[in-house]
């Protein structure tokens, strides 16, 4: 491999990307061993780094591993080489959306989506208003519709969003990303 | 009278109401003053993280440049938007990466917890305790944030902490020690992917249960919410009754300091511990 194709390189992009000294993974599994969610993923943490190294681009943007991860940094505390983990994972998790690729979970990316153009709309997250875009987009009107009662009669649903004063510059932060004045 | 500048976060405005009372509440108690952050929004939580880090700390640094307008202590309940602004600071600090609002990091970042076991908080606890929680059997849950990763919250027992557990011993609680304490609940997966919530909320309350605990302690509102109203399905899935209130460490430590709104507090939760508390002669 010749250097100019080594900068493009998908391990160098997330290397770069991430921070994070992908090369010193030497597959001592630990990552996977203390994860609570590798139950749930398709490909492990440490076979994700692996792949990785072998530039196995599309394989690790189109997995459920990058979306199922909780980002509870078990593994990153755990690594021996000081790898942090959760912290590629953020990176990967981006990388996908940008790369157009099949996503490997449908519902995970949509809930962030909406989440983060609640706080654009709204400053704060109004849970409910949350709630009612997210079952919008994936037309599960009825799941958790009794517990929602229940929780509203417990007082933990607040009906209306509260009011703040600083919705032009929360436009203008998410107006620098949308216009690619930052990443 | 000490004063602190005060970030809720979203959490305490909604679903973890009874967090921010019992919060204020106990502050009162203890003589100390919270000044809200003026049009404070939301920290950005998983959702900027998982997707733009960039963004994640635009949303977080908004906040911080508000805070430190003043020169008081900033106190954050939430312990996911606690981490978030660890994050920002970090950024600022050591990557000292250009961020968008003038933010210089002179302010400290205290998390409820933390704040809570410092030992001159403690000594005032001890001296204003009207209601010892004597023969209450408490697990303390810290989760993941709490914790991890240590380069930002500073704690360095992050795999066995003790500091809930001391504050539960000060206010006459029986802390039990147990190997789930800094466990994921599933956090976020808990509107997208339920499942996963509830087989790591059972793998939590089982082995609480088993360390037969009267109720589990946490000051992550992730983490109370989805141990408290998943439990019933979680109960209905594994056939096991684990009926095991999920309070905030601050709730415990009103009503040990004799708040007179505590009932108004635990009246939110969905699995009820007033039962328990009464049991044992508590409320």
């Amino acid at each position: 491999m010749d250097s100019n194709q080594k900068e493009k390189s998908f391990l160098s992009e997330v290397a770069q990307a991430s921070g994070e000294t992908i090369q010193a993974c030497y597959q001592c599994q630990k990552c996977s061993a203390g994860c609570p969610v590798a139950y749930a993923m398709d490909i492990l943490p440490n076979q994700i780094l692996r792949h990785i190294q072998f530039d196995h681009r599309e394989r690790v943007l189109s997995s459920k591993t990058i979306w199922i991860c909780a980002s509870c940094y078990a593994c990153s505390v755990r690594c021996p080489n000081n790898i942090d983990i959760a912290k590629i994972m953020d990176t990967l998790r981006a990388m996908a959306i940008e790369s157009g690729l099949k996503l490997g979970e449908k519902d995970i990316p949509i809930f962030h989506s909406v989440f983060l153009d609640t706080i654009k709309s709204k400053g704060r997250i109004h849970e409910l208003s949350l709630i009612v875009q997210f079952k919008s987009k994936t037309r599960d009107f009825f799941k958790d519709a009794a517990l929602g009662l229940k929780m509203y009669r417990k007082g933990k649903i607040k009906l209306f969003p509260s009011k703040f004063g600083g919705g032009r510059e929360m436009k203008e932060i998410f107006n620098a990303f949308e216009k690619g004045e930052r990443k | 009278m000490k004063e602190l500048s005060y970030y809720p976060g979203c959490s305490l405005h909604g679903t973890a109401r009874e967090y921010d009372d019992s919060i204020r509440g106990v502050l009162n108690v203890l003589d100390i003053q919270l000044h809200e952050l003026e049009d404070w929004t939301c920290c950005g939580a998983s959702s900027a993280h998982c997707t733009n880090e960039d963004l994640a700390i635009d949303l977080a640094a908004r906040n911080l440049a508000i805070a430190e307008k003043s020169d008081r202590e900033l106190l954050v309940p939430c312990v996911a938007c606690y981490s978030r602004f660890k994050a920002a600071e970090s950024e600022l600090k050591e990557h000292s990466k250009k961020l968008r609002f003038s933010y210089r990091g002179n302010v400290p970042i205290r998390y409820a917890l933390d704040f809570f076991c410092a030992e001159p908080i403690l000594e005032e606890v001890k001296k204003k305790l009207t209601k010892p929680l004597a023969g209450l059997k408490v697990v303390c849950y810290y989760g993941c944030l709490t914790v991890r990763p240590p380069k930002l919250t500073g704690i360095r027992q992050y795999e066995n902490p003790q500091h809930m557990d001391r504050l539960m011993e000060c206010i006459g609680a029986e802390p039990i020690q147990w190997s789930y304490k800094t466990d994921c609940c599933g956090a976020s997966l808990v509107m997208t992917r339920t499942d996963i919530v509830r087989k790591l909320g059972e793998r939590l309350l089982s082995m609480a249960k088993e360390a037969e605990a009267d109720c589990v302690v946490t000051g992550c509102p992730m983490c109370q919410a989805n141990l408290d109203t998943r439990q019933e399905e979680i109960e209905k899935e594994s056939g096991q009754k684990y009926d095991l209130p999920i309070l905030y460490f601050t709730e415990l430590m009103g009503l040990a300091l004799g708040h007179k709104d505590v009932k108004k507090w635990l009246g939110r939760h969905i699995t009820d511990p007033i039962k328990v508390l009464a049991a044992k002669g508590l409320v």
